[in-house]
């Protein structure tokens, strides 16, 4: 079918105008400026990949792979317990293990992480400290998994992956509130 | 070979001076040992007065350099620890700091960034993903812009001698210089139904904040320049986000990402770290906005001061505005009298205050308390605690805080505790 190219255009521009009408982050142009400097590159699908490691709470951006609590075990051991404890739950600065039921101080994953992405996506980027970014996806998987069972959040025989570690709930979400400060004379 | 330090070599003349001149300096320091305890003020007349014979007038000085230095008789430090180092605001006389004596807080050390490796990278949701260079970047419309960055965990107590380095040295001011993010936004084209941006530095913590959008087309910029150069590595070299009156850590140093979404990604910063335990076991979360506050610099601890006049001077600001006012009490609180403020008074920005004085002697309590312009009043810790119960956490703890005048001139730190 032949659609006239006029049309096409006054398609498109009642389009973007609608956009605009309707959201408030789009911004008009500035006066005196160009639509676009020009200046940087396009971004290949490719480059993007090579430094995208971002994992939102609702899995996005999850690798394939999978893991248990037995096999975070052994790697916890090697890699983890010299600054984070034999269990996770000695009294370290780093300690990871407390559930809400016991009457720490400490912030644990237990007691106060409110996304189990979080724990995945946290050990991928930064840990161990003195190697960040060196443990394969099994790895973390199985690390994750092994902290999640260790804060009594997920049974030792679950094999964490892609599709399961999102719908973790965790023991702290339900108390997140956003932040409800907005200056003038209260004190919040 | 020719040794050149043989007696009765010809030496050029200008090496003569400069030996000269680097032996006279040798010989104040080591007369004077510019040594000092932990903190302390300038030298006092009294080590001064040991000089032997040096007059300044007598000795030819030291030829142009390179670089400039510091009286060989200031030594202003930062207080490190592992993971921050503190500004020594008692020892600063106005709202810029020197970028040498920055706050740092880094999660994993400070990364070596080559400027010509540096990239960049702006995706998700928007038209076009792209990759800027530094150079890239510089090439933009520039923007320059006073404003303070604090880390929102900055305040420390329990003890008598502390420093207001120690107590809330985690704030600092620049002059930040770099390209606005809605520019780069309006670059690549964000998607209208983008609410949320990730933002990702290239340290060794990949550290990771989610933004709101809204921020980034208001007011935030990745900037380059600090002070009228390169920005510092400690605050983020070659590049950083800079989002004026947030907490510091959402200011991410290094940024090598940004990814446009439709939601937070609930990184560990904004989750397990920079959030707090208010009233009702409720944890507050994108907690953003710094809170106003001041503190008074001088006098403070270590300082000593005597009977008469004394000109009451520190720091006021807000992440909201403007400060409007700073109050005074020299007695523990019961009348407060408005200090004048330096102009310029900015937005979001470190302003100085002085208040002048006269001491009869007897021992009391001084403090100041801001107020900005949306009508903040900077708490004290009693109303903190009533407003978040006593399971208050660490973060954005912002209290009136007094220092103790003793009969003797001491100055003491008067630590409270809520816990």
């Amino acid at each position: 079918m032949l659609i006239k190219r006029n049309s096409c255009y006054r398609v498109a521009a009642v389009m973007v105008l609608g956009m605009l009408a309707c959201h408030t982050n789009t911004r008009p142009p500035v006066p005196g400026w160009p639509e676009h400097f020009g200046f940087g590159k396009t971004a290949t699908p490719r480059q993007i990949d090579s430094v995208n490691i971002s994992i939102a709470p609702d899995g996005k951006g999850l690798p394939a792979g999978s893991g248990n609590a037995a096999a975070g075990k052994i790697v916890y051991l090697a890699k983890c317990a010299a600054c984070h404890g034999e269990t996770g739950a000695e009294p370290t600065p780093n300690r990871l293990v407390a559930t809400l039921a016991d009457t720490v101080r400490a912030k644990t994953i237990g007691n106060y992480w409110p996304y189990a992405t979080t724990v995945f996506d946290y050990i991928r980027r930064a840990m161990p400290f003195n190697a960040p970014g060196s443990l394969t996806n099994e790895e973390v998987y199985s690390l994750t998994a092994f902290l999640l069972y260790r804060n009594a959040i997920i049974s030792d025989t679950l094999q964490l992956n892609a599709v399961n570690l999102p719908l973790i709930e965790m023991p702290a979400r339900k108390y997140y509130v956003n932040d409800d400060r907005h200056g003038g004379n209260e004190v919040k | 070979m020719e040794d050149k330090n043989k007696p009765g070599k010809k030496i050029p003349r200008r090496t003569m001076l400069r030996a000269a001149a680097v032996s006279a300096a040798a010989a104040l320091m080591g007369a004077t040992g510019v040594q000092r305890a932990p903190g302390a003020g300038a030298l006092t007349d009294t080590a001064m007065g040991k000089i032997p014979g040096i007059d300044p007038t007598k000795v030819p000085g030291t030829l142009p350099g390179k670089l400039g230095t510091r009286s060989p008789f200031e030594r202003p430090e930062k207080k490190p620890s592992d993971i921050s180092a503190r500004t020594p605001l008692q020892e600063l006389y106005g709202i810029i700091t020197p970028s040498d004596l920055h706050f740092e807080r880094s999660h994993a050390g400070v990364p070596l960034i080559h400027p010509d490796k540096y990239e960049l990278l702006i995706h998700g949701m928007v038209e076009r993903p792209m990759i800027f260079t530094l150079r890239d970047l510089k090439r933009f419309p520039a923007v320059s812009r006073i404003a303070f960055i604090e880390c929102s965990g900055n305040f420390r107590s329990g003890r008598e001698t502390m420093t207001p380095q120690e107590i809330c040295g985690l704030t600092s001011q620049s002059e930040w210089t770099g390209v606005m993010l809605s520019t780069l936004f309006r670059e690549v084209g964000v998607h209208p139904k983008a609410t949320w941006f990730l933002a990702e530095g290239s340290d060794a913590a990949v550290m990771t904040r989610s933004i709101p959008v809204e921020k980034g087309w208001k007011d935030a910029m990745i900037a380059y320049g600090q002070n009228g150069e390169a920005i510092r590595p400690e605050q983020g070299y070659p590049a950083r986000l800079f989002l004026p009156g947030w907490e510091g850590n959402t200011n991410v140093k290094w940024i090598r990402r940004i990814e446009l979404s439709d939601q937070p990604f609930m990184t560990r910063e904004e989750t397990s770290k920079y959030t707090e335990t208010i009233r009702d076991h409720k944890i507050r979360q994108f907690s953003f906005d710094m809170d106003a506050r001041s503190i008074i610099t001088y006098p403070s601890y270590p300082q000593q001061v005597e009977k008469g006049w004394i000109e009451i001077r520190g720091i006021a600001w807000s992440g909201r505005g403007k400060i409007d006012r700073v109050e005074i009490s020299t007695d523990a609180g019961k009348h407060w009298t408005k200090a004048v403020l330096q102009e310029p008074v900015m937005d979001k920005a470190h302003t100085y205050f002085r208040y002048l004085w006269y001491w009869d002697g007897k021992p009391t309590e001084i403090m100041s308390l801001a107020v900005d312009d949306t009508g903040y009043r900077q708490p004290t810790l009693k109303q903190l605690v009533q407003a978040r119960g006593t399971d208050m956490g660490g973060y954005h703890v912002n209290p009136v805080t007094a220092w103790m005048l003793k009969s003797d001139g001491t100055v003491l730190f008067k630590p409270e505790k809520w816990k």
